[in-house]
């Protein structure tokens, strides 16, 4: 354990109600991930795999323990002050890519920059930038409708990465994705780690795609039970 | 430049992207808000026409106890009289002559006044748009037309205005501030009388059906309404003498009851354009909620995204509450909608201060509406949002 690591979990704890019965999702856990690790969160359903990386976004907010990413200790703050994080702290790739069905790939893409002060031309530049790294310079106007599921999925990504994030944590990201597209996908997460440095964390239940992490760490019932180092 | 500010775009977009529901929504505001804006420029008009002002200096004097210009009927020298008592600077006698003695919304005022009383008492208030006071002079038959009722029966200089079975030459078409003078024609009195002699064969010459009184002080409006009533008090007509708004509001209290009634209609159109607004940016929420939760996860505020469904609301009243406002303002302005009863006339006030009330009223409460369902979108738990989604 280490107080420097980029991502530190200290007895993190969830628990929520579904009526009068108390679920207990993720239990003490104790978590280190260091700054550039591309790391795999494996595990079966209900292990807490996804609270886990809900609490690493900032989404969900951890009962007890604490919870460190980059020397903010977030498990403290305000809804307010969870949202500003996250806006500058983390992209988010999701399974189901959600994207806002009546905007466009590039006004997609083009959201989370819309939170900060920059001038147009440099928001067009970013957003041009992100399009063109994840293969879509010639999709700027189409519609996710208009998209396959592959192409739906690298426009979430480079609207993840459109802000220059620190933290990319990602949701079962090729879990809707036929092979190719999935291979696609996974090269281009490869890349933003390798080139770009970027710390990913991602929930996978799939070994092969797992293996292409540097870790992979199980959880069972809330508590981690292996690492795997890939 | 906020957050909010560079968010516009995508409060116009998602508007703009969902067009059917934008534009039954904003057709919804827009109807209630033409209703509202109608409903307040009868009300404008009512009030305009009926309530007194510090300023005011006119009399009508009317035959005591009837109530209608074809029952009205005082002898024309009483004219004489009446400019005797201390106090009155003019007296015009007046023969009105009207197509229809009920409420309605098109009815032919003729008002017949001497010659030399028309230039010198009612002109000075009127303004000439079209034609001449000369032409007016010359032919006997001929009318001066107010403003409202040529742009009504669509008549210019030149035609001829038919009602009540008279037919008379436009001479010339008046602008006036008075709603009584936009909706009425002058005529000569001799031909008026002549005419109604010959409707009614009831030997109308020398009668008249009112004296239009000017006094020299407003704060003496009363004292000399009762001095000419105790003139006439013991003559065979007498009269009863009002000030000139007081008299509209008599003649007119079925219109202002009904503008009363129309009061409580306008709210009705104001709680319908609330409703509608909040039921459609609920619906709206209930269908984003996915989205929602998207941008809360992009680092979108509760109080921006709070924000940002609040001016969708708003969008929705300014452009239903823009097209509303104008629709009725264009239709009130054009169509000189006048409501008119034993010949006085409320004209519908279609003012820039009616139109803009009721868009302010559509804005603001679009507004509102917006508010529960805004707040409730702004407190959505993300991860509850995506399970549900």
């Amino acid at each position: 354990m280490s107080d420097q690591s980029f991502i530190r979990c200290r007895r993190l704890t969830r628990t929520y109600h579904r009526g009068d019965v108390e679920i207990t999702p993720l239990k003490d856990l104790d978590l280190d991930i260091e700054c550039g690790e591309f790391l795999a969160l494996m595990g079966p359903s209900g292990s807490g795999k996804t609270t886990l990386l809900n609490l690493l976004g900032g989404i969900d907010q951890p009962t007890s323990g604490s919870l460190h990413i980059d020397d903010e200790g977030i498990h403290g703050y305000s809804r307010s002050a969870l949202a500003q994080w996250r806006g500058r702290t983390i992209g988010y790739i999701f399974q189901l890519y959600n994207l806002v069905p009546v905007l466009t790939a590039y006004e997609n893409v083009e959201l989370p920059l819309l939170l900060h002060a920059m001038p147009r031309r440099d928001r067009h530049a970013r957003v041009a930038a992100a399009l063109d790294l994840v293969g879509l310079s010639d999709r700027h106007d189409h519609f996710p409708r208009q998209l396959s599921g592959g192409q739906e999925q690298r426009v979430a990504i480079a609207r993840a990465i459109v802000t220059d994030p620190k933290l990319l944590l990602a949701d079962e990201p090729t879990g809707d994705l036929d092979r190719e597209s999935a291979e696609q996908v996974m090269q281009l997460l490869g890349r933003l780690n390798t080139e770009l440095g970027k710390t990913i964390v991602m929930v996978t239940h799939d070994a092969k795609i797992a293996a292409r992490a540097h870790h992979t760490l199980i959880l069972e019932k809330g508590k981690l039970v292996t690492e795997v180092a890939t | 430049m906020s957050a909010f500010l560079r968010l516009m775009p995508l409060v116009l977009r998602q508007l703009a992207r969902r067009p059917v529901r934008t534009a039954l929504t904003a057709m919804g505001v827009a109807v209630a808000t033409f209703l509202f804006v109608s409903v307040r420029a009868m009300e404008r008009g009512v009030r305009d026409a009926t309530e007194a002002r510090a300023s005011d200096t006119k009399l009508i004097v009317y035959r005591a106890n009837r109530f209608c210009p074809f029952t009205s009927q005082l002898p024309e020298h009483y004219v004489e009289r009446i400019r005797r008592i201390p106090g009155v600077t003019g007296a015009v006698p007046v023969r009105i002559v009207v197509n229809n003695c009920r409420a309605s919304l098109d009815v032919i005022t003729f008002r017949g006044v001497p010659e030399e009383d028309f230039e010198r008492e009612i002109m000075p208030s009127l303004r000439i748009s079209s034609g001449s006071v000369e032409e007016w002079e010359r032919r006997g038959d001929s009318a001066m037309v107010g403003s409202a009722l040529a742009a009504r029966r669509g008549v210019g200089v030149g035609d001829r205005l038919s009602g009540a079975g008279i037919d008379v030459y436009v001479a010339g078409i008046v602008e006036s501030d008075e709603p009584q003078d936009r909706n009425v024609a002058y005529v000569h009195l001799p031909f008026l009388q002549e005419s109604a002699r010959n409707l009614t064969s009831s030997g109308a010459g020398g009668i008249v059906t009112q004296f239009n009184v000017t006094v020299a002080e407003s704060t003496r409006l009363e004292e000399i309404a009762s001095a000419i009533d105790a003139e006439f008090e013991r003559d065979p007509a007498p009269t009863s003498t009002k000030p000139e708004r007081a008299f509209v509001a008599r003649a007119a209290r079925d219109i202002i009851e009904v503008s009363g009634f129309a009061r409580w209609l306008g709210f009705g159109a104001l709680v319908a354009v609330f409703a509608l607004v909040a039921n459609a940016i609920a619906l709206g929420m209930q269908d984003r909620v996915r989205d929602i939760a998207i941008l809360q996860t992009l680092g979108f505020k509760p109080a921006l995204v709070t924000n940002l469904v609040i001016a969708e609301g708003i969008l929705l009243g300014l452009l239903g509450g823009l097209v509303g406002a104008s629709a009725a303002w264009l239709a009130l302005r054009f169509g000189h909608f006048t409501l008119a009863m034993e010949g006085v006339n409320v004209e519908f006030a279609a003012t820039a201060g009616v139109f803009l009330v009721g868009w302010l009223a559509a804005l603001a409460i679009g507004g509102l509406a917006s508010v529960a369902p805004a707040w409730r979108a702004g407190r959505t738990d993300i991860v509850s949002s995506f399970r549900a989604a």
